[in-house]
């Protein structure tokens, strides 16, 4: 029964578009005539503050994924990927942003944000799976740094994982943004397609 | 047209929890809906916002949950299907009327929705509302999925006709935020106009009558109990055998229903969608089938001690596994994490786990924090100033939205809360009880909910403290909802802005001033004025919420942001030590930057550096 569900969590900062994401690819998915239900955050989610959007596809009631049970893993800020680390498991895919956003606490608190080296290091020693890309410096290249949602939408396509064709995928999330931005949002997806995509 | 009014009987929409109760409130075609704004439930009111208009019901943002549910009792009381909505603490608001209402009934179907919020995502407690159906005895359905509470919803209407009586419908954050799929129904017809039949041996709760009224609802819940047993809502799952036996309902039911498959555990799984009344006879059934029963439930164990009492009346000996005997916990919403923990003490076994376990690395927190040049830390500043030495024994009595989060450092400014309005009351308690200085704030928006009677209170009583109505003009914390001072309706109409200030004038007390958040020296004046001042004093602080002004600024192309001057910093960190706007920060050269993605060019930092080094950026391309 367990390989008839696929769990993606999305993480990322308030902001950065995590629900927008986690819901095209819910919506995307349950067009195709598949189960998907997915848990948003709301509320005091801020500005600023942690985003996670928990995404489960097929034969399942829970919208909440466990620890370990997450199949993939999409970050859009890489401490956030490490955050969110006890949801995956061996297995699990992980693609994260490289680009860093600095939590305002750090101005005030011990805490200091930590050496992203170490950060990645980390993951690496649990997991095998993980894909570190500059997604915010591939958007500006493309023309906007708003478009790091659609490159990390592309990067996720590109793992093969995702129960949809990619040009499927591709066809919704275009159908969906803005019509002013559809050509540079085709771009920035297929600029995280190459990254993970195998050749 | 908005996506929730498409009439495609059969078409399946991706929508949230909170979404799918509107759809199904159309689908049962309401007439009128009332609300006050409150997460989880707020985006109930933000889709009747945008789709109430054109579906050709009556909704409105009320100015508090007592009011709103009085509204929809009059509605109902006409012959018209009604709705309120509200957070779960909003029902303490509206109780007084809510408990009669369960004496009265209702005419035309009249459904309350109460999105409770277990682990406090957004709010003062985590208190269970089935006891509120319980308190009123009244009907109560749980859904466990946006597709149940969109047929939850809509039977809803039916069966508050059938019994004449309210039902609440009864939610949490994980449903009211959860997305799936929802199948569509044909949408309903709202009626125009209601009529108002006398009938004063009903409606006019004076004591002869209510007795009676009384004895009339224990009546319809005898009949709503029969409905209960034989509820579609109310259903069992055979999964293969009868060892164990687990009676749920609603977040709990998706992740116990997930770990008995995925672990292959021989059972069946009562769903209870229809918990007030519970079916007692199929409980009883299903309990007398298994050889163990699990009771896996949120919050209070609501169910479970309901289903002692039915195991105590008959004289059995079934073993009931909850949270009396310390397998499950009565706090915080559930998770598959924490099913599984207590399930495996149910079972004695222990599910493998595959969980990673890196080395630790400490991450900084990202606590929810007042926005880049948000006008409350700009007033809260100004008071710290004009209090100096004062600040550690003042008392800053604080309220329910953004201003709260004055908490966080550097400001400090929050040291009491309880409920909306609890500011200006405890002030006035406070004033009475030292000689500390005390200080009240609340927004535009809880002024018109509950900050009124305690001004009245104040001033009546010779109270001495000082009174601050954050006016944003919006009602921010729940996503910008109008409100009584803002001259737009729910509905998005024009209509008469209820003045704050001739509120307060007419209230009575001797000290009132208006100020500009954003100009920090008459800010600080009016506060140190204010503090001076023998009896309440009262400060309206008036600046739109920033991103209302930052939407408009990008619109016009008038944003203008910020940069630090090299030169002239003398890295004193007086803008990040004591205001602490999130676009302010030390970059890695250990100098003071500015945020370019962040700043939304407020401006306010240039009168808190006392070196005059921080500058507009020049425009270009």
């Amino acid at each position: 029964m367990k390989n008839d569900v696929l769990r993606i969590l999305v993480v990322g900062v308030g902001g950065q578009g995590v629900v927008f994401a986690s819901k095209v690819i819910g919506e995307a998915i349950m067009n195709t005539g598949q189960n998907v239900i997915m848990s948003e955050v709301h509320g005091m989610a801020q500005r600023g503050g942690v985003v996670t959007c928990h995404v489960c596809i097929g034969d399942t009631y829970s919208p909440m994924i466990g620890d370990g049970q997450a199949d993939l893993i999409l970050s859009f800020e890489p401490i956030e990927a490490f955050r969110a680390i006890q949801k995956a498991h061996p297995e699990t895919v992980i693609i994260t942003n490289k680009a860093m956003f600095i939590p305002v606490s750090v101005n005030i608190s011990d805490v200091k944000y930590p050496d992203l080296d170490d950060v990645i290091g980390a993951i690496e020693e649990v997991n095998d799976h993980l894909t570190v890309l500059n997604a915010t410096k591939i958007a500006i290249e493309v023309g906007s740094h708003v478009m790091a949602n659609a490159v990390m939408l592309g990067a996720l396509a590109g793992t093969g994982k995702l129960p949809i064709e990619t040009d499927e995928f591709k066809k919704y999330i275009l159908s969906e943004v803005p019509p002013k931005t559809v050509d540079l949002n085709s771009k920035a997806f297929e600029r995280g397609l190459a990254v993970t995509a195998p050749d | 047209m908005h996506e929730i009014l498409t009439n495609e009987v059969g078409k399946k929409l991706f929508l949230l929890g909170n979404e799918a109760i509107v759809r199904g409130s159309l689908e049962a075609g309401l007439d009128v809906a009332a609300a006050y704004p409150g997460t989880p439930s707020s985006e109930i009111g933000n889709t009747f916002e945008r789709v109430g208009k054109d579906f050709g019901l009556y909704f409105e943002y009320s100015t508090n949950e007592k009011v709103a549910i009085e509204v929809v009792a009059a509605a109902s009381a006409c012959g018209l299907r009604s709705m309120t909505f509200m957070k779960h603490v909003g029902l303490n608001v509206a109780a007084d009327a809510y408990m009669t209402i369960a004496y009265t009934g209702v005419r035309g179907g009249l459904v309350i929705i109460t999105a409770d919020d277990p682990s406090c995502h957004s709010s003062q407690n985590e208190q269970d509302n089935r006891y509120y159906a319980m308190l009123a005895n009244i009907p109560m359905l749980e859904p466990s999925s946006p597709e149940e509470a969109k047929e939850m919803t809509r039977i809803a209407f039916d069966l508050s006709e059938e019994l004449e009586l309210p039902i609440i419908l009864r939610t949490t954050t994980r449903i009211n935020h959860m997305r799936g799929p929802v199948i569509l129904g044909e949408l309903g017809e709202p009626q125009d106009k209601g009529f108002f039949e006398k009938d004063p041996g009903r409606f006019i709760t004076i004591p002869v009558h209510a007795r009676k009224r009384h004895a009339i609802l224990l009546q319809q819940m005898k009949k709503a109990a029969e409905i209960s047993e034989k509820s579609s809502f109310n259903k069992v799952f055979e999964l293969g055998g009868d060892e164990i036996g687990i009676i749920t309902s609603g977040a709990g039911f998706n992740y116990v229903i997930d770990f008995m498959r995925e672990q292959d555990i021989k059972g069946k799984v009562l769903k209870l969608g229809m918990t007030r009344p519970i079916p007692s006879e199929m409980c009883l059934k299903f309990m007398q089938g298994v050889k163990k029963v699990v009771v896996v439930e949120e919050l209070e164990p609501y169910l479970e001690e309901q289903l002692r009492s039915i195991v105590q009346r008959q004289g059995l000996d079934t073993e009931i596994c909850g949270k009396d005997t310390g397998h499950f916990s009565k706090l915080y919403e559930y998770t598959p994490d924490t099913i599984k923990q207590g399930m495996s003490k149910v079972l004695g076994t222990d599910a493998p786990d595959r969980k990673l376990e890196p080395k630790h690395i400490p991450l900084p927190d990202r606590p929810p924090s007042l926005c880049p040049g948000c006008p409350h830390r700009h007033t809260y500043y100004a008071v710290k100033k004009a209090l100096g030495d004062k600040f550690k024994e003042a008392i800053f009595s604080t309220d329910i939205g953004c201003y709260t989060l004055g908490i966080q450092p550097p400001l400090q400014t929050a040291d009491f809360l309880l409920c909306m309005g609890s500011s200006v009351g405890a002030a006035g308690g406070f004033s009475k009880a030292t000689d500390q200085p005390v200080l009240a704030f609340l927004g535009d928006s809880t002024f018109f909910h509950s900050g009124i009677h305690g001004l009245v209170n104040a001033v009546y009583n010779k109270h001495k403290f000082v009174y601050t109505i954050l006016d944003n003009r919006t009602t921010a914390m729940t996503g910008h909802q109008p409100n009584p001072g803002t001259g737009r309706s729910g509905s998005g109409e024009p209509t008469i802005e209820v003045s704050i200030e001739d509120i307060v004038f007419g209230c009575g007390p001797d000290f009132v001033r208006i100020v500009d958040p954003n100009d920090l020296a008459v800010t600080t004046k009016a506060y140190e004025d204010a503090l001076a001042h023998d009896g309440i004093a009262v400060i309206i602080a008036r600046r739109p919420c920033i991103l209302l002004e930052v939407r408009e600024k990008r619109r016009t192309g008038t944003l203008t942001q910020y940069k630090v001057n090299r030169e002239t910093c003398k890295e004193c960190r007086i803008c990040i030590d004591t205001l602490g706007c999130p676009a302010i920060f030390e970059n890695k050269d250990g100098k003071i930057d500015i945020h370019e993605a962040i700043c939304l060019g407020c401006g306010y930092c240039v009168q808190v550096c006392p070196f005059n080094a921080i500058e507009p950026v020049e425009e270009s391309s």
